[in-house]
C-alpha cells in the first residue's frame, strides 16, 4: 500500500471521484502514505449519504451525486488583481489557493516569531513530527465519507503552528478560490496551538464563476493549554457550487476557542463542526449566520462534547432563509459522565422571510452528568409586524422597516467576528441580499 | 397653552376601530389646536392606547367608522411612515428592542429620513453626532445610548428617554405619548417631563394617554378628556385629572349612570 489512489473504489460517484485522479506522488513521509490508504480504505467500504442516514435525514445531497467532478487539470494562472477584492486589509499572511492547488505567488507570509504559516507540502519534512502527531487524528474519517476522501487525496494544504507564548496579532487568512467549472478539490487545513499562544485565523472560501464545483474540506484545530484562538469560516462559494466541510476542534486546559462560521453561497452546503474539550476547564464559543435565498440548502451540524468538567460553551447559530430556500441546524451538546459543572448554552433563531422558506432545527442534548447548567432553546419565526410598525412609526418605508430588521437579526453574529474589514464586507454582502441597497439606505445610516 | 383661534391640527369624529373583530372605539370625538396639551386618561380597557396606535396607523385595528383630520387631511389615506412624515408622531409605551442596530445609527436613519422627505439637507455622521448629543443633554442621557443597540437593554427609563429623544430630533407637529409615565420613577419622571416641555410650542401639540395623574403634575394640560368603553365620556381642564385622581374613575362611572338614568327617564316622560 505504498501509494493510496491504487485501491480501486467501489462506489459509483466514489468511483468517479477517484477515477481518473492524477496519482499522487508517494509522500516522502511515511505515515501521510498510510494515512491516505487508510483513508481511501475507508472512502471505499462507505457510501455516500441519503436522507435515509439519521445525520442526513433533512439534507438530500443527491443533486451532488448526479454531477461529476474532476480534479483540476490545468491550473488558472491568477494575478494578485483578480483576487484583491478578497483580501483582508487587517491580515499580512495570506495563503491562497486556487481550485485547490497552493498558489505561491498569491500568498504573503508576514514573519511573526514562533508563528508557521505555510503549505504542507513545504513544511512536511521539516516538521513531520509537528504535523504526525495531530494530522487526521481529531477529524477521523472512519465514519465519515467526506472525510475520508478528503484525507485520500491529501496532498497539500494550510498548516499553521503557532509555539508557545505567540500572539500572531494580525489574522491569517486561508483563502480558497474557485475559478473552474466541474472541479473538485479538498482544502485541508492543520492548526496546532502550543500553550499560551493565541491568534485568529480566517478560513474563507469564495469563487470567481457561477458554475457547479464540489469543495470538500477538512479543517483541524488542536489547542493546548490557555490558548485563545478565534476562528472565523465564510463560505461565500459560487450560486451552484456544492461545499461540504468537516471541521474538528479539541481543546486542552483552560484553552478558549471561539468561531463564527458564516454560510451564503453555495447551491448545497454542509458544515460539521466538532469540538471537543478533551481536558477540565475548555471552553468554546460556536456561533453562527446563514443567510440563505432562491433554492440553496445550508445545514449546519455542530456537536460539542464537553468530556470533561468545567467545560463552557456557548452556541448562538442564526438562519435568516427566503425564497425557497432551505436551512438545516442539528446542534449537538453532548455531557458526558464525571464532566460535572459542565456550563452551556445553546439558542438557534430562525428567521423566514417567504412561505416557502424552510428550516429544520434540531437542538440535541445528551447528559450523563449529574451537575450541569444547560440550555437550549430554538425559535422559527418571521418578522415581528410590531417592530415592522415601529420603524414605520419613525418615517421609514414597510419595506426598509423588514429589510433593516432582517439586516439586525443577521448583524448580530457579524458583530462577532473581530475582523473589522472583514465584518464590514460581509455587513456589505448582506445588505445586498436583503435589498437594502435597493432602498438605498445603506449610505444613510449602516454603512460607518 | 391654549392660543386663540389657533390652528386646527387633529379633528376626530365619531372614531370606530376594531381589533379581532371587537369594537374598542365607539365613536370617538376629539380636536385638538396648535399649541394644546391634552391628557387622555381612562381605566384600563377603555381604548385609550387603541386611540393612540390607530392615529399612528397601527395595522391591527381596522377603522369602522368616522373621520381623522390631520391638518386637514385625511390620515387613513397615509401609511403609517406617510403620517410619520406628515408630522405625527408616537411615543411607544413599549418601545421595541433591535439587536443589531445601534442606537445611533437608527436616529440617523429615522432623522435623514424625515429630513429626505421634508426636502432637507441629511447629516452625514459627524453633524448627526453634534446633533444628537446636544439633544441628548436635554434628556441627561449619556452619550453611550448612541453605540447600544436600539432599546436593547435599557431599563423602562431609559426607553422611554430614548423615545422623548426621537422626539426631540423629528420635530413633529402632533406627538402622541402612550403611557409614557408607566415604569418611571420620580427622577425619570421629572427628567422625561422636562424634556416634553421644553418641545412643546405653540405651533405643536401633544396628547398625553395616560392612567396615572403623576404625569400631569409635570407636565400640566390645558384639557383633560376621560375615555371610557371606546369614547371620551367627560372633558375639563387640568383640575378634572385632580378630581379623577380624588375619587377614582368609578365617580365617573357613577355621573355617567346616574345622567343616562335621567335621560332615559326623560324619554319615558
Amino acid at each position: 500500500m505504498s501509494n493510496a489512489v491504487s485501491l480501486m473504489p467501489t462506489n459509483n460517484f466514489l468511483a468517479h471521484l477517484l477515477a481518473g485522479h492524477p496519482v499522487l506522488s508517494v509522500s516522502p513521509v511515511g505515515y501521510f502514505n498510510a494515512l491516505r490508504a487508510a483513508a481511501l480504505a475507508r472512502a471505499n467500504a462507505l457510501t455516500v449519504p441519503t436522507t435515509r442516514d439519521e445525520e442526513w435525514r433533512f439534507t438530500d445531497i443527491s443533486l451532488l451525486t448526479k454531477l461529476s467532478f474532476q480534479p483540476v487539470a490545468s491550473i488558472n494562472d491568477l494575478q494578485l488583481a483578480d483576487i484583491e477584492k478578497f483580501f483582508i486589509t487587517e491580515s499580512h499572511t495570506r495563503l491562497v489557493f486556487v481550485d485547490g492547488v497552493y498558489a505561491a505567488h498569491l500568498s504573503q507570509i508576514g514573519v511573526v516569531s514562533g508563528v508557521l504559516v505555510t503549505n504542507f507540502a513545504s513544511a512536511l519534512t521539516t516538521h513531520a513530527t509537528a504535523i504526525e502527531a495531530h494530522l487526521a487524528q481529531l477529524a477521523e474519517f472512519k465514519n465519515n465519507v467526506f472525510a475520508a476522501l478528503n484525507t485520500a487525496h491529501m496532498n497539500d494544504g494550510a498548516l499553521i503552528l503557532l509555539s508557545r507564548d505567540t500572539a500572531a496579532t494580525q489574522p491569517i487568512h486561508l483563502l480558497h478560490i474557485a475559478t473552474q467549472k466541474n472541479v473538485v478539490s479538498h482544502p485541508r487545513c492543520l492548526v496546532r496551538a502550543e500553550a499560551g499562544s493565541q491568534t485568529t485565523i480566517v478560513e474563507d472560501y469564495v469563487s470567481l464563476q457561477d458554475e457547479a464545483y464540489f469543495t470538500n474540506t477538512v479543517s483541524e484545530f488542536s489547542l493546548a493549554d490557555n490558548t485563545h484562538i478565534h476562528h472565523v469560516r465564510v463560505q461565500r462559494e459560487g450560486a451552484q457550487a456544492f461545499h461540504i466541510a468537516n471541521c474538528a476542534v479539541t481543546l486542552a486546559r483552560g484553552s478558549h476557542y471561539q468561531s463564527v462560521s458564516v454560510a451564503m453561497g453555495a447551491r448545497i452546503s454542509r458544515y460539521n463542526l466538532n469540538v471537543l474539550q478533551a481536558t477540565e476547564g475548555g471552553e468554546c464559543t460556536v456561533d453562527g449566520l446563514a443567510l440563505i435565498s432562491g433554492r440553496q440548502l445550508a445545514d449546519t451540524h455542530t456537536c460539542i462534547d464537553h468530556a470533561k468538567p468545567h467545560g463552557v460553551s456557548r452556541q448562538l447559530h442564526k438562519c435568516i432563509i427566503g425564497g425557497a430556500a432551505h436551512a438545516v441546524f442539528n446542534g449537538k451538546i453532548m455531557v458526558r459522565q464525571g464532566a460535572q459543572r459542565a456550563d452551556s448554552q445553546q439558542t438557534n433563531r430562525n428567521l423566514l422571510l417567504s412561505n416557502r422558506a424552510q428550516v429544520d432545527t434540531k437542538p440535541q442534548l445528551e447528559i450523563f452528568a449529574d451537575d450541569v447548567k444547560c440550555t437550549h432553546g430554538a425559535t422559527v419565526s418571521q418578522l415581528d409586524g410590531e417592530e415592522v410598525f415601529y420603524l414605520q412609526s419613525r418615517g421609514l418605508s414597510d419595506i426598509a422597516a423588514r429589510n433593516l430588521l432582517t439586516y439586525a437579526f443577521g448583524a448580530e453574529i457579524l458583530e462577532r467576528i473581530p475582523v473589522l474589514s472583514l465584518k464590514r464586507k460581509l455587513e456589505q454582502a448582506m445588505l445586498e441580499q436583503a435589498g437594502l441597497e435597493q432602498a438605498g439606505l445603506e449610505q444613510t445610516a449602516l454603512k460607518i | 397653552m391654549i392660543v386663540q383661534d389657533s390652528k386646527i391640527l387633529l379633528e376626530v369624529r365619531g372614531l370606530r376601530a376594531n381589533v379581532n373583530g371587537t369594537e374598542v372605539l365607539k365613536g370617538l370625538d376629539l380636536t385638538v389646536r396648535a399649541g394644546e396639551i391634552h391628557a387622555i386618561m381612562g381605566p384600563n380597557g377603555s381604548g385609550k392606547s387603541t386611540f393612540a396606535k390607530v392615529l399612528a396607523g397601527h395595522k391591527a385595528y381596522e377603522i369602522t367608522g368616522g373621520t381623522v383630520l390631520f391638518e386637514g387631511q385625511d390620515l387613513f389615506t397615509l401609511e403609517p411612515e406617510e403620517r410619520a412624515r406628515a408630522g405625527v408622531f408616537l411615543a411607544f409605551q413599549y418601545p421595541i428592542e433591535i439587536p443589531g442596530v445601534g442606537n445611533g445609527q437608527f436616529l440617523r436613519l429615522a432623522y435623514n429620513t424625515l429630513q429626505t422627505q421634508r426636502g432637507k439637507e441629511e447629516l452625514d455622521p459627524l453633524e448627526f453626532d453634534d446633533f444628537v448629543r446636544e439633544k441628548m443633554k436635554l434628556l441627561e442621557m449619556n452619550p453611550d445610548f448612541l453605540d447600544r443597540s436600539v432599546n436593547e437593554g435599557f431599563s423602562g427609563g431609559e426607553k422611554k428617554r430614548n423615545e422623548i429623544l426621537q422626539m426631540a430630533m423629528l420635530e413633529p407637529r402632533l406627538a402622541i405619548l402612550d403611557e409614557t409615565d408607566s415604569g418611571l420613577d420620580i427622577d425619570a419622571l421629572r427628567i422625561v417631563a422636562q424634556g416634553v416641555n421644553h418641545l412643546t410650542n405653540k405651533d405643536n401639540a401633544t396628547i398625553m394617554v395616560t392612567h396615572y395623574q403623576r404625569l400631569l403634575n409635570y407636565i400640566v394640560p390645558d384639557f383633560v378628556h376621560v375615555m371610557e368603553a371606546g369614547r371620551i365620556t367627560k372633558s375639563g381642564g387640568k383640575e378634572l385629572a385632580l378630581e379623577l385622581e380624588a375619587r377614582g374613575y368609578d365617580w365617573i362611572e357613577s355621573t355617567e349612570k346616574s345622567s343616562s338614568k335621567k335621560s332615559s327617564a326623560r324619554i319615558a316622560a
